[in-house]
């Protein structure tokens, strides 16, 4: 029993260390071989279209309303201290810094990672990664490397559109329809919202997401059992290991990127 | 689906995309404020700088014109040194006079720089000699209370 338990956390240790390994080795592998990427911007532009524009509605709406959610909130609260124009703060701080960069990239993985993985996955089980390289087609060039490049470049533009968005959102419900004065919403907004220290940060954010979804996104279908099974369990583990990534690395860059100023 | 429309979708996506982040540089954030990047430092010392923080901004009549770089400890003269960057199309006369102020009732704490009257210019290294303190709540309370109790004493 006791020895049975020692097994399986050594058995757990073994399989997080290859797989760490493996993951480091696949996306050095990917990174090394995007020459054919840039070299044929079609299977780039297919990509951004795949991942970007078909995520672009789900970024747009949830963006919008949780930049409602936002404003309601921020001025049932802001109003008790005489300084609902605050809200427009509120909003842009809260999105710009955390909210966008975190929401958008939780939103992509779930929307376009899980997609990226089933794909690659049941390239895999029906064995057509295979047939490609019968053919001499190197695989990672034309079907993944592609991929990490075009979600790649969508991640911060998605980010960007989702703040924007929830700015909107929270400029709709307090300025047009509650009636908080509309100057003094983006004046007090424009005179805290840095543009190094708020705007670049939260791009720089959704930069390292897109980078840790995309890479998770594709190893895991890249990795994944070519069965039915394996394929849904793969689909199950981006999404899960992509939010945590998303969480902790989110907490790490904070504390750096907002502490000491 | 034909070539033609992914390239339009993309390149909705992209414009959309690049739009979002302009409106989040200019109309959200202030690129268009100026940069202190560039700039002369000027320092000042001050008995008590209250809750004054690095990059608080430093006012003139109300506009920014500048932010606080750097607050030390000056062990000699047991006085907090702190040194501000002003933007450089900024000038002021030597004998201006520095203090520290707050913006509203909790607001944050900034420098308010008042011009003065010399004809020779600040420059980059200056100390500016005319400070006044943040006022500290608990000693305005306390000297209030004691000319209250000083007053009713006397009538007595």
């Amino acid at each position: 029993m006791f020895q049975r338990g020692v097994v399986a956390i050594g058995r757990l240790t073994v399989n997080g260390i290859w797989k760490i390994g493996a993951g480091t080795a696949f996306i050095g592998n990917v990174i090394a071989r995007s020459k054919m990427t840039f070299a044929r911007p079609r299977l780039f532009i297919n990509e951004i279209y795949f991942a970007g524009t078909l995520s672009l509605i789900i970024i747009v709406v949830s963006g919008l309303f949780v930049g409602l959610v936002l404003g309601l909130q921020g001025y049932e609260t802001l109003k008790r201290y005489g300084s609902a124009e605050a809200v427009g703060t509120l909003v842009a701080l809260s999105l710009v810094r955390e909210l966008g960069p975190v929401v958008a990239a939780l939103l992509f993985a779930s929307r376009a990672g899980s997609a990226m993985t089933a794909k690659i996955g049941i390239m895999k089980s029906s064995d057509q990664l295979s047939a490609m390289e019968m053919m001499a087609v190197d695989p990672f060039q034309r079907v993944i490397t592609p991929m990490f490049w075009g979600g790649f470049f969508s991640m911060p533009l998605l980010a960007a559109i989702f703040s924007a968005m929830g700015i909107l959102g929270g400029y709709l419900i307090t300025v047009v329809v509650i009636g908080v004065d509309g100057g003094a919403f983006w004046s007090q907004m424009q005179a805290s919202v840095d543009f190094q220290g708020d705007i670049l940060n939260g791009i720089y954010k959704s930069i390292v997401f897109g980078f840790a979804v995309n890479a998770i996104a594709l190893f895991e279908g890249f990795d994944c059992l070519p069965t039915a099974e394996g394929v849904s369990r793969a689909v199950t583990r981006t999404v899960v290991t992509s939010a945590l990534a998303i969480l902790a690395l989110d907490f790490v860059l904070t504390a750096f990127m907002f502490t000491g100023a | 689906m034909a070539r033609g429309t992914i390239d339009l979708w993309v390149g909705i996506f992209v414009t959309a995309g690049f739009l979002g982040l302009l409106f989040l540089a200019f109309k959200v954030g202030s690129a268009t404020n100026f940069s202190v990047a560039e700039g002369y430092v000027v320092t000042a010392e001050f008995d008590n700088i209250g809750g004054l923080k690095t990059k608080a901004p430093v006012k003139s009549a109300g506009v920014v014109v500048g932010r606080i770089e750097k607050i030390v400890f000056n062990n000699r003269t047991l006085r907090a040194t702190v040194s501000m960057r002003l933007g450089k199309q900024f000038e002021f006369p030597r004998d201006s006079s520095v203090s520290i102020l707050t913006a509203g009732l909790l607001g944050e704490q900034y420098v308010g720089l008042d011009g003065g009257g010399d004809v020779e210019l600040l420059v980059d290294g200056d100390q500016i000699v005319l400070t006044q303190s943040a006022m500290v709540l608990e000693k305005v309370i306390g000297q209030f209370l004691f000319n209250k109790a000083s007053e009713s004493g006397g009538d007595k």
